[in-house]
């Protein structure tokens, strides 16, 4: 390292891959994490493609049955605690959170890290259950039905134990960055809606996922012990388990989709050149979704024989989600008045967030009306609804994150034409997918079904058909994004002119430090001016 | 073609259709309001302030407007308080079976469900209903959680082991009507099939006459296939030598089979009556140790006729 190695590029102060898995850097550590959550992303993804190919007709295509609720059991673990849980805050909220508050690092750059390779790890048991046998608990693992000691099932719940401590570590590291690390002037209403999101995320990461750690822990002593806490037949109780179960699962909803708001605000007002509307009203909602998300899990368990009063509870305040939900969309909206809209790539996704959003969470609020969620729950219209936040709002952000970001991770531009038609059908691919499986859900098609009524072939043909389209779209842009890794260095220091500071100050790509001297902030993150007339 | 049923609910054949569909339907339309006004405000400003120089910066920065953010933070807290009230009734309504309620018991296994009428003393594979009569359900498992939906009576309850969950309806209309499992339980959750047929009063009676003795007037053999597809074991075991999860029936009878842990068994009386009320002591090597316990279950007739079915099958 020579003595101004501070001054250089991150990508290039060291070389070798002990450079890189050594490193302390949050800038490498955020790509490291990227380029995993991608390849799981397309594991995940293959594994719904071949089942959605298998349900082309009802009767046995190329799949039997155990390999189905095989393959919906890995998609479901796999995208949910390898891809939508640490894919925002582990890629993205690494490489930018320092950057967006200017600082050099994370406060805790080791334990960085750390968490890096507790994913890893994490992710490894979970392929060792890929050669363990068939895991096939579903990913929420309700007993008793996971108490069969499956050893694929065994490792898989040890992979979501360790995952746990990678998204409990994250998040601690991102709550006292925002709170320590703050360049001078970067007060908390100067932060960017993003910094507010990963804010709010962090709380849940620490405060909900050592329940999920208690209870996967709990169903491993149960499966090896025999103590009766789950299990029925030793005088257990299998509704407590799900009790546990969301309790965390419930908040995850939220870690998973709120870092999407975040990027959601951050795209529509830079391609907008528009201040925020309500930027308060947006950094609250954040808060409040946290806080009310910590108290509304029993409505997962409408039909589970809780007691009538508990499901009164949670219908009531459940409920009240909506409302920050709708503060948010309607804030969104509102920016995109009297503003210089541009439809770059990023700004693609960033209004397929709102499109996808408003059609997920006016979803969510149907499922919250008691009478009418006997009828939908486990029902197709609930996987639709979930994929709507889970894919439709976490995992666009996440593809449209990445495009906004990419030049300052790479230095490099990627190809317009191609990325608009990327995300133009996989726009038409996810609506066409999952739309049809909310008209299949309220007509009664159960969820995680292999063999279905021959009246709801239809609906699965035109969803199989939506996920080639969408993937199609998935692989044109990842392949137009890593084409642009052969291009010149031709990104400049700020392409969409956007005023935070990871455009505004940082050189692309950024110093080893991030700034070359501490900046010190004069405005706020929105504050673009006006046209003059 | 049924004509209650619409483009996004199944037919109607419960009380609680009307309640459930209004709710349903009042949601629907409030939703479409607002997919339709966001959708519309979105791509009216995207077209209205789309960039038409690179240099082109916004027309204006309104950071905020109280009135309005307070507007669009109150309509929907009272649409949705109104909702939850809406949902709360029609649920109490769903959960609290009248006085009048015929009971019906009903177990899940894997992966059949059994109906038993304490009274008459009759064990059923579908659910038969008079029509026009409260039922109240008592539903437990002998196995993992399963869950009991009847689309066309819009409601559902989880049926869990060790302990009893109800649910009640009163059908308005005759008919056959699925019923699904929904809760996953396994391989063949998705088989988890049965039907609720409802009929008048008159049928329900002569049903009840008829089912009450199954097997008058047949011989062992024919009892005992009746059985093999009432009592779930179809699932499970085929009659035509094709192997399933576990061993085929066909040609079994006499032969001697090598025991999971060692050991083989002459497939005989004894061995057949054990692997019924004992699955797990006796596995045929190869197989699973999953079949539940038919302890209980089966009566000494019921089993005696299934083995002489099983018998029959060369």
């Amino acid at each position: 390292m020579t003595a101004h190695a501070e001054n250089i590029n991150y990508l290039k102060t060291t070389r070798g891959l002990k450079s890189w898995l050594t490193t302390v850097d949050h800038k490498r550590i955020g790509l490291m994490y990227l380029a995993s959550i991608l390849v799981f992303f397309i594991t995940g993804g293959l594994y719904a493609m071949l089942f959605r190919l298998e349900l082309w007709s009802p009767e046995k295509n190329f799949l039997t049955p155990d390999q189905y609720n095989n393959f919906f059991t890995l998609h479901g673990v796999i995208m949910v605690f390898l891809v939508v849980v640490p894919g925002i805050p582990g890629a993205l909220g690494n490489f930018v959170l320092p950057l967006q508050i200017g600082a050099k690092d994370l406060a805790f750059p080791k334990l960085n890290l750390t968490s890096l390779y507790l994913y890893w790890i994490g992710a490894a048991l979970a392929i060792i259950s890929l050669f363990a046998g068939h895991a096939d608990s579903g990913w929420t693992f309700y007993a008793p039905y996971s108490l069969s000691k499956n050893p694929a099932v065994l490792w898989m719940l040890t992979a979501a134990f360790i995952l746990g401590f990678s998204s409990i570590l994250t998040g601690l590291n991102f709550i006292v960055t925002i709170h320590k690390m703050r360049a001078p002037g970067m007060t908390w209403f100067r932060m960017p809606l993003f910094i507010w999101a990963l804010y709010a995320t962090a709380i849940m990461q620490v405060f909900a996922t050592p329940v999920l750690g208690i209870t996967l822990i709990l169903l491993l002593v149960e499966n090896f012990f025999h103590i009766g806490i789950f299990d029925p037949a030793l005088g257990g109780d299998p509704i407590l388990m799900q009790h546990f179960f969301w309790f965390y699962s419930h908040p995850a909803v939220y870690i998973i989709v709120v870092p999407g708001f975040g990027i959601a605000s951050e795209l529509i007002s830079a391609f907008s050149k528009r201040e925020i509307f309500g930027y308060k009203f947006i950094a609250y909602s954040s808060v409040a979704i946290t806080i009310i998300g910590f108290l509304v899990w029993g409505h997962h368990m409408f039909v589970a024989g809780q007691s009538e009063v508990a499901d009164t509870i949670f219908s009531f305040l459940t409920f009240f989600t909506a409302i920050p939900s709708a503060i948010k969309v309607f804030n969104w909206t509102t920016t995109l008045y009297k503003g210089s809209i541009s439809l770059q790539t990023p700004m693609l996704y960033g209004l397929q967030i709102l499109f996808n959003f408003t059609i997920g969470g006016l979803t969510g609020i149907i499922l919250a009306i008691l009478s009418v969620d006997i009828h939908l729950h486990d029902t197709y219209f609930v996987v639709s609804h979930f994929h709507y936040v889970a894919m439709g709002t976490t995992m666009i952000a996440f593809i449209g994150g990445v495009h906004y970001w990419w030049p300052k991770m790479t230095g490099k531009m990627f190809n317009e034409f191609w990325g608009r038609l990327a995300s133009i059908l996989v726009f038409i691919g996810f609506n066409t997918t999952f739309f049809v499986q909310l008209i299949m859900g309220s007509q009664g098609s159960p969820r995680r079904y292999y063999h279905y009524l021959k009246e709801f072939q239809i609906y699965h043909q035109i969803s199989t058909t939506g996920i080639l389209i969408l993937a199609t779209g998935l692989f044109m842009a990842l392949i137009n994004l890593l084409l642009s890794l052969r291009g010149p260095s031709n990104a400049p220091q700020n392409p969409w002119g956007a005023r935070t500071l990871e455009w505004e100050v940082a050189e692309t790509p950024p110093v080893l430090f991030n700034f070359k001297e501490t900046p010190v902030v004069t405005h706020g993150p929105y504050e673009f001016a006006t046209e003059k007339s | 073609m049924d004509t209650t049923k619409s483009f996004w609910l199944p037919e109607k054949a419960s009380t609680f259709a009307d309640a459930v569909d209004f709710g349903f339907n009042l949601y629907y339309w409030i939703s479409v309001f607002f997919f339709v006004l966001i959708v519309f405000l979105m791509a009216w400003f995207v077209v209205r302030y789309i960039r038409r120089r690179p240099d082109q910066l916004a027309s204006a920065q309104i950071t905020h407007n109280t009135l309005l953010e307070t507007t669009w933070t109150a309509i929907p807290l009272l649409i949705v308080m109104g909702l939850f009230v809406l949902g709360m009734k029609g649920y109490w309504n769903m959960r609290v079976a009248p006085s009048n309620a015929m009971q019906i018991d009903v177990t899940g296994r894997k992966w059949a469900w059994s109906f038993d009428y304490p009274k008459e003393g009759i064990s059923n594979d579908t659910l038969v209903v008079p029509v026009h009569q409260p039922i109240r359900l008592r539903m437990t498992s002998v196995d993992v959680i399963h869950s009991f939906f009847i689309p066309a009576f819009r409601t559902k309850a989880d049926v869990i082991p060790g302990r009893y969950h109800s649910l009640w309806f009163e059908a308005t209309k005759t008919g056959v009507f699925q019923v699904f499992c929904t809760q996953y339980c396994g391989t063949n959750h998705s088989y988890m099939w049965t039907a609720v047929k409802v009929v008048t009063a008159e049928e329900y009676a002569a049903w009840l006459e008829a089912a009450s003795d199954p097997s008058k007037g047949k011989t062992p053999e024919e009892f005992g296939e009746i059985l093999y597809s009432k009592k779930g074991c179809v699932a499970c075991h085929s009659v035509d030598g094709s192997v399933g999860i576990g061993p085929t029936w066909k040609g079994i009878w006499g032969t001697e089979v090598p025991l999971e842990g060692g050991g083989e068994a002459i497939v005989n009386e004894a061995y057949a009556k054990q692997s019924m009320m004992e699955p797990a002591s006796q596995v045929v090597k190869g197989f699973q140790p999953i079949m539940p316990p038919f302890q209980g279950v089966l009566s000494d007739k019921e089993v005696d006729a299934l083995t002489a079915y099983i018998r029959s099958l060369k």
